[in-house]
């Protein structure tokens, strides 16, 4: 049962990487427009350059 | 007429917002966007598809209605959003707040369970101690973190010795997580950490889908003042403070400006659009000795007014004070969770301390006793409660929104649901509130084409819906020399060394139909009339027809002539009309029928349906109605038809059985576990089975309210 030792941190270390990345996504507004988004990579409007 | 003042009102600012209803997929932000970004001032424009609204950057001096004739080109229907409203909500800081905790209660109870599940299936001794011990590194935090809303309210509620829903959650999230401490540093067998944590989880997505649903709602009652102009023009011209004017100062109203006070003519002669006070559809004609009353537009010719009340005594302010006392009453409306909760909190409450005490006495063991008490609480606890409203209520104005209606209100929904009598108002709200010429084809081309000269130089809507009818028949204006409006009357000209009139019959020599209509006159010859209809909403008739199929009661209010309410009601399809209604008589109308027990649903769009709409136990405007009717309103139509307001009821309908149904299922659960828990059946495995089973089950229910 010794492995417990390391498993329960990786586990909870993973987990709290998941964590990060959701308030990364909170913070820089990506579930802002899901819909849209979900459309506009679809159009050619910005392929060339990124919408300023 | 009710969009372009509200319009002119919008101050100087970079960031305007509208409603875009009718977009619905990729092509439709590309054109959109294009469209805006080809207007000139425009710094950028960006369309969310997922809230429907554009949110475009503009130099200053820029208007929200350049950009919306820049999109109806386009071919898209757009309406302005109150910017600072919108903008509240945008930076939208508790709704963040209350994520973020969702999100880190969700985290932990995901290891709490993975946890929990080791020791379910078996861990003992020194393993199940080190997994409880984990557990609660993990718990204890995140329920300082993440249950931090419920133990705030709580504390608020109980300051001022009340109950509230918060109060069990917080007794039960805190007892649990105190409890599995005492437990575990006793080496014991049961420990609530997952318990405590799901909870958690389950209320805070409950209160995250309220608050997301309860953002969009605004709230009502400031805007009315907008519309009262803050200056205006003495006797010689001189700009004034409207605040500075008192009874017998002289006032000086340009045509195309709205009365600041109510007053009397001394000079002049104009006609005035009323209807957005009244819901007259025809101007009225205006000499000297006609009262004039605040909010008034004066149409053609200026005018000197005598004042005869300003500022707290005028109509237009005491209109608002209707509308606040009508509010007031609303504002007492007990909605079915609150009705739940109160029966609810106590029931609770009680169950707990009686397992305790009877446990107690029948065992003598303090610790089984509370053991018994927090499974009890934890039981009991109203996770699928919390769920059971929010849940409903998201899914139900998602799918409204699709439809095209705004829902502001967080309980309309329900109060809708309960709705048997529906009153529409006439213009503005059946009819599109312009008029539109009916017999172009009965006149000679001829006679068409001086109508139209003299029609161009006049701003008179009827001037206006003529010159754009001929237009559109493709017929060009007659060469008329000498064009020249006469106030209050109509457009003389000359044509060939020929006079030539269009304008009132009185004016012209015309007698009087019975229907609207400007008469033309060449020469000597006999005045020939064009009749106007008012034009009626798209899905107007439908929507009159489903809602008697239903068998509502369908009553049409209107502050119109009987002859012009009469016409609309047989082209609608309303037997029960009424005309010459003051805003008064609505809002007494109104309050008579609620008296009587009706259920009364206002639909309207004018000042002076404000007070109606506000008194109504639901309303719903248009979005081209007064500011000041859709702040009163629990509902906006964000396209021109009419047809969503059918759909909303039966939404409402089936969203309302929804959440008793829900209330159902939650019982159920209670009354198979709490028997068990009472009896000490209930482990941690238990607790937790049936919170999540009755939590999902609700949520799985309300989802069947989704996309259709």
């Amino acid at each position: 049962m010794n492995v417990l030792v390391y498993l329960i941190p990786i586990s909870l270390i993973l987990g709290g990487l998941a964590l990060v990345g959701f308030f990364w996504a909170l913070k820089t507004r990506q579930f802002d427009d899901p819909d849209g988004d979900s459309q506009r990579i679809l159009t050619k409007d910005y392929d060339d350059k990124p919408k300023p | 007429m009710a969009q372009s003042v509200s319009g002119s009102h919008s101050p100087t600012q970079n960031a305007l917002f509208l409603a875009l209803p009718g977009i619905h997929c990729g092509g439709c932000i590309s054109a959109v966007e294009r469209a805006l970004h080809a207007e000139p001032g425009v710094i950028s424009a960006r369309v969310n598809l997922t809230l429907k609204r554009a949110s475009i950057e503009v130099a200053p001096g820029i208007q929200a209605h350049q950009m919306i004739d820049a999109l109806a080109r386009a071919g898209y229907e757009a309406q302005e959003l109150d910017g600072a409203a919108l903008s509240a909500t945008d930076t939208d800081k508790r709704g963040k707040a209350l994520l973020m905790r969702l999100a880190v209660a969700g985290f932990a109870m995901m290891n709490v369970m993975l946890l929990s599940v080791a020791v379910w299936s078996g861990a003992a001794e020194a393993t199940r101690d080190m997994f409880h011990w984990v557990s609660g590194a993990i718990a204890l935090p995140t329920i300082a973190f993440s249950a931090q809303p419920f133990f705030v309210n709580a504390w608020s509620a109980l300051r001022v010795r009340r109950l509230n829903m918060d109060v069990p959650i917080s007794l039960a999230i805190i007892l649990a997580a105190g409890m599995s401490v005492y437990e575990t540093s006793m080496g014991g067998e049961h420990a609530y950490f997952d318990a405590a944590l799901s909870l958690t989880f389950f209320l805070l997505a409950g209160r995250y889908l309220d608050h997301r649903t309860r953002s969009v709602a605004r709230s009502a009652a400031e805007e009315l003042t907008a519309l009262e102009v803050p200056r205006t023009l003495d006797e010689n011209g001189e700009a004034v403070a409207v605040a500075d004017l008192s009874v017998g100062s002289r006032i000086k109203v340009l045509p195309g400006a709205r009365l600041p006070v109510d007053g009397v003519i001394v000079s002049g002669n104009s006609e005035l659009d009323r209807s957005l006070l009244t819901g007259e559809s025809q101007p009225v004609a205006g000499g000297p000795e006609t009262p004039v009353s605040a909010g008034e537009v004066n149409l053609t010719g200026p005018l000197i007014v005598r004042v005869t009340a300003a500022g707290q005594d005028t109509s237009l302010r005491r209109m608002a004070n209707l509308v606040a006392i009508a509010e007031s009453g609303r504002n007492r409306y007990t909605s079915l969770a609150d009705k739940a909760a109160q029966i609810y909190a106590p029931l609770v409450h009680t169950l707990a301390f009686v397992a305790f005490v009877g446990w107690f006495w029948a065992s003598g063991d303090a610790r089984l006793s509370i053991n018994i008490a927090v499974a009890v609480l934890i039981i009991t606890c109203p996770c699928a409660l919390g769920l059971a409203v929010p849940a409903v209520a998201t899914a139900a104005s998602g799918r409204l929104f699709r439809a095209g209606m705004l829902v502001k209100n967080a309980t309309a929904m329900e109060r809708l649901a309960e709705v048997d009598t529906v009153i529409f108002d006439k213009t503005g709200t059946l009819t599109m509130g312009a008029p539109e010429l009916e017999n172009l084809h009965d006149h000679a081309e001829s006679d068409i084409a001086v109508a139209r000269a003299l029609a161009d130089g006049s701003g008179h809507p009827l001037a206006v819906a003529l010159a754009r009818e001929a237009g559109k028949a493709g017929i060009q204006p007659a060469d008329v020399t000498d064009i020249a409006e006469v106030p209050g009357q109509g457009v003389k000209g000359l044509l060939d060394g020929k006079a030539v009139y269009l304008g009132r019959p009185g004016w012209v020599g015309a007698v009087p139909s019975e229907v609207t209509a400007t008469y033309l006159k060449i020469g000597k010859g006999a005045p020939v009339a064009f009749t106007f209809c008012d034009a009626l909403r798209p899905g107007a008739g439908e929507t009159v027809a489903t809602l008697s199929a239903r068998g509502l009661d369908v009553v049409l209010l209107s502050g119109d002539v009987s002859g012009a309410v009469a016409d609309v009601a047989e082209r609608v399809g309303i037997s029960a009309w009424e005309a010459q209604m003051l805003p008064e008589d609505k809002a007494a109308r109104v309050a008579i029928l609620s008296g009587s027990g009706r259920k009364v649903l206002m639909v309207g769009d004018g000042l002076n349906d404000t007070a109606a709409l506000a008194s109504a136990h639901a309303s719903i405007s248009p979005a081209s109605a007064l500011e000041a009717a859709r702040v009163v309103s629990d509902m906006v139509l964000l396209g021109n038809s009419l047809t969503p307001v059918a759909q909303a009821l039966s939404v409402s309908k089936s969203a309302t059985r929804r959440i008793k149904e829900n209330f159902a299922i939650a019982a159920m659960y209670n009354a198979v576990a709490i028997p068990l828990a009472l009896a000490g059946f209930a482990t941690p495995l238990f607790a937790a089975l049936a919170m999540s089973a009755s939590s999902i089950s609700v949520s799985l229910n309300a989802l069947r309210l989704g996309p259709k």
